[in-house]
């Protein structure tokens, strides 16, 4: 019979660009055990867990088996589940679909990543089609200037307006210890560090970061019994548009807009802009802060660098985004979507710390993948009816 | 400072034995590159949507896709980047060379992009929307290197 869901706890490491005091298995225990002490419950109480990474990073397959020491894996139900870049919110849908199967009551939901550990764009390369795809991609950064391009040439929008959105995750991440990169940048400091592709500048893009994040959901029949106030699944959402990078439609994100329609219509929302508290985004590079929030329906087609620069989306702004500091402070891949699941989360649930944005009803965490496919989540502080 | 001892995994002089299917619709594709110079997509009996590169069945409709349409040669650039940072390519192991011009060309006929080189010569006239032409290899082997790179002819 299907079940409500709530995440009842989360956990994630201090995430740095290289973490070579612990190996894979050891990185993901940190993780588990801060998960696990935030819910209060111990490994025994755990039905099932859901891991993921992106394989290739590593160049070491199987997490699932290998890892059992760290995830607490052993001998228990544990699947594994990679989908690129939307790995991490992947896990966090994966394990929604378990807890409401209502075959599983707690089931422990981890992403991690050791980015440090391998060449990032050859192993995201090595994703893609190898007749049609690699003779000129190069890596997530080659196909995010492209739509960066397109949207410009669309709507006019300049490298400014992109620069804008980076100075507000990268201020944000200062209120957030888990965050990798904690500085302050200003807007001519991203135009001046060193141009990557165009019109995408270093300080426009996320860095290589090793990280791990755990989550824990319980179904409705104990979610209120660990935790008082948990963080309701009120739906989730999955889309892939394309074969071949060509066929996208550059300049808009359609897997973003059919997803997010279908969890408003879920939901009962009618304005997400205005009955959204706050949005965790898999927002890899700054640009994606303005043409996904327009996909999503919070602002029109073109709109969105006027609704960041009139500062909307900073963390005293009508809708919050990013308020962790978002991926282009800390980017561990196949944590980094349930990260955001996390983040959102404890948003909900009221344990966001110096990022806490006050009395959120509503929170909104997505993954992205590759280039152009999109996981979400919706996060709400009541039970869904 | 500590010294970082590296472990390092290569293959020597070994290849790496990868054999991909081109397919059906793909070899047609490069054969008529090679032969006859001529781009050849595929269209969707049921929305009309051109195919480049062309494949057997249209995502969105679900339905088998026979009927071949020529496009091309010449289209414009959909969009862009030129990649200025230093990557090694996982196809050779070696760096890629750098800066070069990254296509997303739609040939006139078609509704999604093909992906190429672009030569950036004069940086100043690559846009989206300028006017693009193939410039193909002298000596053609049925592949994507086929074509050396496309340049813009407004």
């Amino acid at each position: 019979m299907a079940k409500r869901v709530a995440i009842v706890g989360t956990g994630q490491t201090f995430h740095k660009s290289h973490r070579p005091d612990v190996n894979g298995q050891e990185l993901i225990n940190e993780a588990v055990l801060r998960a696990l002490q935030d819910a209060d419950l111990k490994m025994k109480d755990i039905d099932a867990i859901v891991i993921g990474n992106m394989d290739h990073f590593e160049g070491i397959n199987y997490v699932d088996c290998w890892s059992v020491d760290g995830s607490g894996g052993t001998m228990k139900p544990i699947i594994k589940l990679t989908t690129g870049g939307t790995t991490g919110c992947t896990v966090a849908i994966g394990g929604y679909h378990l807890v409401g199967s209502g075959m599983f009551d707690r089931v422990l939901i981890i992403g991690w990543e050791k980015n440090s550990e391998s060449d990032t764009t050859g192993a995201i390369t090595t994703a893609f089609d190898p007749i049609w795809d690699r003779l000129v991609f190069a890596g997530a950064i080659s196909g995010l200037a492209a739509e960066a391009q397109a949207y410009m040439a669309r709507y006019g929008a300049s490298d400014r307006d992109g620069a804008r959105v980076s100075v507000r995750d990268r201020k944000h991440a200062m209120n957030n210890p888990h965050a990798q990169l904690r500085k302050e940048v200003s807007l001519e400091e991203v135009l001046a560090s060193p141009m990557l592709a165009d019109p995408i500048h270093l300080l426009d893009v996320c860095p290589r970061t090793d990280g791990a994040c755990a989550v824990i959901m319980a179904s409705e029949d104990v979610a209120e019994k660990i935790c008082p106030k948990p963080d309701w699944i009120w739906g989730t959402a999955a889309r892939h548009s394309y074969s071949y990078l060509g066929d996208a439609d550059y300049g808009r994100l359609t897997s973003m807009r059919e997803g997010s329609q279908e969890l408003w219509k879920k939901a009962g929302i009618k304005e997400p802009r205005k009955e959204l508290d706050v949005v965790e985004m898999y927002q890899p590079y700054s640009f994606g802060g303005l043409i996904w929030i327009e996909d999503m329906g919070l602002v029109g087609p073109g709109e969105a660098p006027q609704y960041i620069w009139d500062g909307n989306t900073d963390m005293s702004g009508e809708l919050p985004i990013n308020p962790s500091g978002g991926v282009i402070s800390c980017n561990p891949i196949g944590a980094t979507g349930l990260i955001r699941c996390a983040e959102a989360a404890m948003q909900v649930m009221g344990k966001a710390e110096g990022r806490q944005v006050p009395d959120v009803n509503f929170a909104f965490s997505s993954g992205f993948g590759g280039c152009w496919w999109t996981d979400m989540i919706l996060h709400g502080k009541n039970k869904p009816k | 400072m500590v010294e970082k001892e590296h472990i390092i995994i290569e293959s020597g002089d070994a290849v790496q034995p990868f054999a991909y299917s081109v397919g059906m619709h793909g070899s047609r594709f490069f054969a008529e590159i090679r032969d006859n110079k001529r781009f050849l997509g595929v269209k969707c009996p049921r929305c009309g949507k051109v195919y480049i590169p062309p494949r057997g069945v249209c995502g969105d409709c679900f339905v088998e896709m026979k009927e071949w349409v020529e496009v091309g040669p010449k289209g414009v650039i959909g969009t862009f980047t030129i990649l200025r940072y230093a990557f090694i390519d996982p196809e050779t192991g070696a760096q890629k060379p750098v800066p070069y011009g990254y296509g997303f060309i739609r040939f006139d006929g078609a509704d999604t992009l093909f992906q190429h080189y672009i030569n950036i010569e004069d940086e100043t006239k690559i846009r989206v929307g300028a006017r693009v032409e193939p410039v193909f290899a002298r000596e053609r082997k049925g592949s994507i290197r086929d074509i050396e790179y496309f340049k813009v002819i407004d």
